[in-house]
């Protein structure tokens, strides 16, 4: 069976760390950075577990500043 | 395989909608308004009508949508987006009209403009954000509001015997005879955001086709003026708010 890896970048200046798409995310691969902050004070969303991304876009269809970018690959 | 090796444009599969202005919204964090935003952005693009795309925008927190979204845009008067809409479309029949308004804007000041431009079965989408809030202005109770609901003009909650009860406009939309299809959603999980895409492309497609009216209900949340924060308002309208307003299709013809 084919693996499906995925990755996401996120906007770090655009994002305002509502917390809705580590919320949204069901392989738990996303966190809000807990000391970093941007340059509006919030605290951004970071992969914090990249490994086990999956592409699914959850977190990017609830992000409501559309900050979120989703990139997949299928391993053969 | 490396995250670089991943991040590459040839493996993207979702970015933000290019109608989507590059600016800092003002919206709160976790604000419904934004994913609303994008997914119009979406459909207007995806359906090719960026040319022809006009947008009515509201008085409340949406004031600013044409901002954010790079399509026509008119700002009406308080409440009477939908008077202007019949205006744009009547004047510009090659246009797709749409409205965008919160529950103050379309349940409050603008019923009567809604329930009669609906009435006379404009060839408009309607789309209504619904929090049961007023947002804007500080989180005062709307006729929306749920019985019960505690806001900064009703601390101990809303009252039937001195509030009244809520105003579902969008069932009295449904029952008139001008509107073709009035649907109730929501934002909350990645499954609702894709439903509320489908059904605002189903609400432009029938304004294209000249059908009539189209209402799109989303309903939203309001963290700041519910005070909670975005996760636990979303847990909240989950609860509370679909008992009142229940998600579905009220109206397919």
């Amino acid at each position: 069976m084919a693996k499906i890896k995925g990755a996401v970048t996120v906007n770090k200046e655009r994002c305002k760390g509502c917390n809705l798409c580590v919320v949204a995310c069901p392989t738990d691969t996303l966190s809000l950075q807990p000391l970093e902050v941007n340059d509006r004070g919030y605290h951004f969303a970071y992969m914090s577990n990249p490994d086990a991304c999956i592409g699914c876009c959850s977190c990017a269809l609830v992000c409501p500043d559309a900050c979120i970018e989703v990139y997949r690959v299928k391993l053969d | 395989m490396e995250l670089q090796d991943i991040i590459r444009p040839e493996n993207k599969v979702y970015a933000a909608p290019e109608l989507l202005d590059q600016v800092h919204m003002h919206y709160c964090p976790g604000c419904s308004h934004g994913v609303i935003h994008k997914l119009v952005a979406e459909v207007i693009a995806e359906l090719g009508i960026t040319e022809r795309a006009v947008g009515v925008s509201p008085v409340g927190c949406a004031v600013f949508a044409y901002n954010y979204i790079d399509c026509d845009w008119i700002e009406a008067a308080h409440g009477r987006a939908p008077a202007v809409a019949t205006a744009a479309s009547r004047l510009w029949p090659e246009n797709v009209v749409f409205t965008y308004q919160g529950d103050g804007d379309m349940s409050a000041i603008g019923t009567a403009e809604t329930i009669h431009a609906a009435n006379r079965g404009e060839n408009i989408v309607m789309i209504f954000v619904n929090n049961a809030i007023y947002g804007m202005t500080g989180g005062q109770m709307a006729p929306t509001t749920l019985l019960g609901q505690k806001t900064a003009t009703s601390p101990y909650g809303r009252r039937v015997d001195l509030n009244g009860y809520p105003l579902e406009i969008t069932n009295l939309l449904k029952e008139l005879d001008g509107t073709c299809y009035v649907t109730r959603q929501s934002v909350h999980t990645p499954a609702n955001v894709r439903k509320t895409k489908a059904a605002l492309k189903k609400a432009f497609q029938n304004a294209m086709e000249k059908k009539g009216t189209s209402v799109v209900e989303v309903v939203s949340t309001c963290n700041s003026g519910w005070k909670m924060s975005p996760e636990k308002a979303n847990e909240w309208m989950a609860q509370h708010m679909f008992e009142k307003y229940p998600l579905g299709d009220l109206k397919l013809s």
